[in-house]
């Protein structure tokens, strides 16, 4: 029985979104196959991974990845040239943590002024993203994408409860935007259903269908990924056709598995170790299921999921 | 893929003797067609038939077992692309290489490595499954020194003997008689001694190939010799080659219902580095591998690694969950705490971890809301004021307990009110939000 590589063709393709400018811009998505699936058609595009950054401390993320931006953490325009210039970052993302109320409630004038100065500092393409206050958002990622005209940044996220006003603005000053829904496939296609009905370009979308951790919820991370993945690809479906974030390092380093000392559960290891591994596996499996987008925080992390990236492609 | 209802109707008797407990022969044909009977109720189906049947019926992708006891692992049986559609079966095994070239010591602290390596994850037990010997020296006597020192220090771990020499393969193979080993290494050069030597110890045969296509010739021909347990190796290496092979493999096996290369497969993710070799046997056990081998198996990787699998071979439609009841922790007396959850197992693994850590006895109330979490259930109207009310009367805790105060989780805070309107003479504590609160929560409850 002679065997036939059984190779399918896809209908579909997943938008090509170009961010940032000039020689550093990059470009996410764009292939029309399943992910890696470069035997059977296109994948022009390796997927991006982007420093996180905030413009406030890192005092709650764990010692271990804490400790690498030790220097430079303090300043969000040094922490980003760190990343740029000595980690060869391909993009950055900026969280604008400390403007949550619950945090430091930054003023909206300091978002602004924190962006611009990051911005002035870099020439790869950035990532801005709110404290996750959907009202807070609203104010701050609106001022921020003004402050960031035509600099084609990725704004995010918008969401059901402020998607009007932070596209709005998006579409004003040319930039990105995330979509982002809560872990269902339905709610991701009507959100990006709603964004085009109010003329946002939906090749200009990327989604983020809600990550989660290794272990706490990655299951279903990855089979809506999936999900929308073979729905754009094999039923064409426009809606579904945007690239997708995996918004990792915030999940994984939330988790008992990088903070528990080797000390109290000697069974797991050393945790400088599992910390890393924790979200360098996370995010191998993200883009396994779809992710042409990473938001990532520990170094050794990034380099080795580079490496990978790097021997799909090879 | 599986005969139709006609094509099965075409290989029967054709007499309608009702026999089989059908009125036809075509209404047992399409029930067959669809696996909700067996073929055996026919009395009078032909020899022939029979084989062609069975040939037809059997699972795409061979189910085939990896060691003997306890610790033994399936294989194969695996019936879907992608795990939305269906539970992925059996978990890949994962396999640590063992050289032949290295000494004693460094062999004896890796077989002791395989048998500390077992960790409990949200009730399940999970560890390294299995040890490749590897002939590396290509001396026989070295391979079989090996065999007897693993055969020795860990009698129960499946293994796989990975050899091109088929009598080096046949000596070590005499360590693990009965415990179907795998006999790994048979390529277009050694195939008829390799298969002859795994036929005669009862071992499945690891075929190694440059591709797919010359997989797919091999396997045919270790079939035609009477071999019948089989794992592939497509000879990928690389993580991109091994998720096109892969694909490429399972896609022929249930799309096309390819015999040739509906086996279990094996692959090799070994590299220097041992994080990116990590991520390689993730790539592994996300897509389609049936066992993974690993150089290195440091506990933090395998946290990681069983972790991914046990995500990925859970069943997507029914979450892993605990069953309903009032579970003791410690051993509480009448007066100890008392503390609501869901049955949502990573829910009360999570709780119930945090309450032994306080070293406090404590009930924890366990509630059915089929495998929710706290948040989720609540939203979908599983975890509300009623429910938990009606949980806790008919629970029979009341009669256990002193007191009548019930600690609720603090992301439902919202329930207390109501709870308390419901549970008459009750009194509703908020606890913290995140479990890991609790032992700090418990303690400063203790003291005051
Ligand atoms: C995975 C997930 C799902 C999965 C279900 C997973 C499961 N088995 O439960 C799916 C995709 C099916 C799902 C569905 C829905 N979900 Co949902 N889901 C999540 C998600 C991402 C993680 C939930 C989880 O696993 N948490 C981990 C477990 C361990 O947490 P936990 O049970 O709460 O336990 C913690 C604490 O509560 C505490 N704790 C637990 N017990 C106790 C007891 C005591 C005494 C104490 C003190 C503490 C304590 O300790 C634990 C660790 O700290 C959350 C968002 C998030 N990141 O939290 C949304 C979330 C829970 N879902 C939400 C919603 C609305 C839904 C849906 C109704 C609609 C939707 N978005 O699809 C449906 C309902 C499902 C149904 N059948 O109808 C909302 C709930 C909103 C709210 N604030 O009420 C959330 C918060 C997302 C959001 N921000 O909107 N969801
Ligand atoms: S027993 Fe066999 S021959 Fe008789 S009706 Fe059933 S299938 Fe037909």
């Amino acid at each position: 029985m002679p065997f036939t590589p059984p190779k399918e063709s896809y209908s579909g393709k997943v938008y090509g979104v170009g961010v940032g400018e000039g020689d550093s811009a990059v470009t996410v998505g764009g292939e029309n196959v399943l992910p890696f699936h470069s035997f059977e058609g296109e994948t022009p595009n390796k997927p991006i991974i982007a420093y996180e950054i905030q413009d406030v401390p890192p005092s709650d993320w764990p010692k271990d990845v804490q400790e690498p931006f030790k220097d430079v953490s303090g300043d969000p325009v040094q922490w980003a040239k760190f990343c740029q210039d000595t980690l060869k970052a391909k993009a950055i993302a900026l969280r604008l943590v400390g403007t949550h109320p619950d945090m430091e409630d930054r003023s909206v004038e300091d978002a602004v002024k924190t962006v611009t100065d990051v911005l002035g500092a870099i020439e790869v393409p950035l990532v801005i993203l709110g404290s996750n206050h959907a009202e807070k958002d609203a104010a701050v990622l609106v001022a921020v994408s003004e402050a960031a005209k035509d600099r084609n940044c990725v704004i995010g996220k918008a969401q059901e409860a402020n998607y009007k006003t932070i596209a709005a603005a998006a579409i004003a000053n040319n930039h990105k935007l995330i979509a982002m829904s809560e872990l269902d496939i339905n709610l991701s296609k009507q959100l990006n259903i709603l964004l085009t009905q109010m003329g946002f370009d939906k090749e200009k979308l990327i989604t983020d269908p809600m990550s989660s951790a290794l272990g706490y919820g990655l299951e279903y991370t990855y089979s809506v990924m999936e999900r929308i993945r073979l729905a754009a690809l094999t039923q064409n479906d426009e809606t579904m056709q945007p690239p997708m974030l995996g918004d990792v390092g915030v999940y994984v380093w939330k988790t008992k598995e990088t903070h528990a000392p080797e000390s109290d559960l000697p069974e797991w290891g050393s945790l400088p170790e599992r910390g890393i591994a924790w979200e360098a596996v996370t995010a191998t499996s993200l883009l396994i299921a779809g992710a042409e987008l990473l938001v990532m925080r520990h170094p050794k992390a990034v380099d080795a999921v580079d490496k990978f990236i790097a021997e799909m492609e090879g | 893929m599986a005969l139709t209802g006609v094509a099965i109707f075409k290989l029967l008797p054709k007499t309608n003797c009702k026999k089989c407990g059908f009125p036809t022969c075509l209404a047992f044909a399409m029930k067959l067609a669809q696996r909700q009977t067996e073929l055996d109720l026919c009395p009078d189906v032909s020899d022939e038939a029979k084989a062609q049947l069975g040939e037809a019926s059997a699972p795409p992708i061979r189910p085939i077992t990896l060691g003997a006891g306890d610790k033994a692992v399936k294989m194969g049986e695996e019936t879907v692309m992608f795990r939305h559609e269906k539970k992925f079966v059996n978990p890949c095994a994962l396999a640590v290489e063992i050289k032949d070239t290295e000494d004693e010591a460094a062999a004896s602290e890796k077989v002791q490595a395989v048998l500390d390596s077992e960790i409990n994850r949200v009730g399940q037990f999970l560890r390294v499954d299995a040890i490749v010997l590897s002939n590396d020296s290509g001396d026989a006597g070295k391979l079989e020194a090996l065999a007897k020192l693993v055969a020795g220090k860990a009698p129960d771990v499946p293994v796989i003997i990975s050899t091109a020499d088929a009598q080096a393969g046949e000596a070590a193979l005499k360590s693990f008689e009965g415990k179907k080993p795998v006999l790994y290494g048979a390529t277009a050069d050694n195939l008829d001694a390799m298969a002859a030597a795994a036929k005669a110890a009862g071992a499945t045969l690891g075929i190694k190939a440059g591709s797919p296509d010359e997989l797919s010739e091999l396997t045919e021909k270790a079939k035609a010799q009477g071999v019948e347990d089989i794992v592939m190796d497509s000879g990928a290496r690389k993580a991109g080659e091994i998720i096109r092979d892969n694909t490429l493999i399972r896609r022929a096996a249930l799309k096309k219902s390819f015999k040739p290369l509906g086996y279990p497969t094996i692959t090799f993710a070994v590299r220097e580095d041992s994080l990116l070799e990590a991520l390689v046997v993730a790539t592994g056990i996300a897509k389609y591998s049936s066992i993974i081998v690993l150089s290195s198996i440091e506990k933090w990787k395998n946290l990681a690694l069983f972790t991914l699998r046990q995500n990925i071979y859970t069943d997507p439609q029914v979450p892993m969950q605990v069953e309903q009841k009032v579970y003791d922790i410690g051993e509480p007396a009448k007066n100890a705490p008392l503390l609501i959850t869901t049955n949502f197992s990573l829910t009360y693994f999570i709780v119930s971890g945090e309450v032994e850590n306080s070293r406090i006895p404590t009930r924890l109330a366990v509630m059915d809301c089929e495998g929710l979490s706290v948040l989720t259930a609540w939203a979908a109207g599983k975890f509300t004021a009623t429910k938990i009310a009606q949980f806790i009367k008919e629970s029979g805790v009341e009669d256990n307990i002193e007191h009548r105060e019930l600690i609720i989780p603090g992301y439902v805070a919202i329930l207390s009110g109501a709870i308390e309107d419901k549970l008459e003479g009750w009194k509703i504590t908020v606890g913290p939000r995140e479990a890991n609160a609790l032992p700090a929560f418990l303690k400063s409850r203790e003291a005051a």
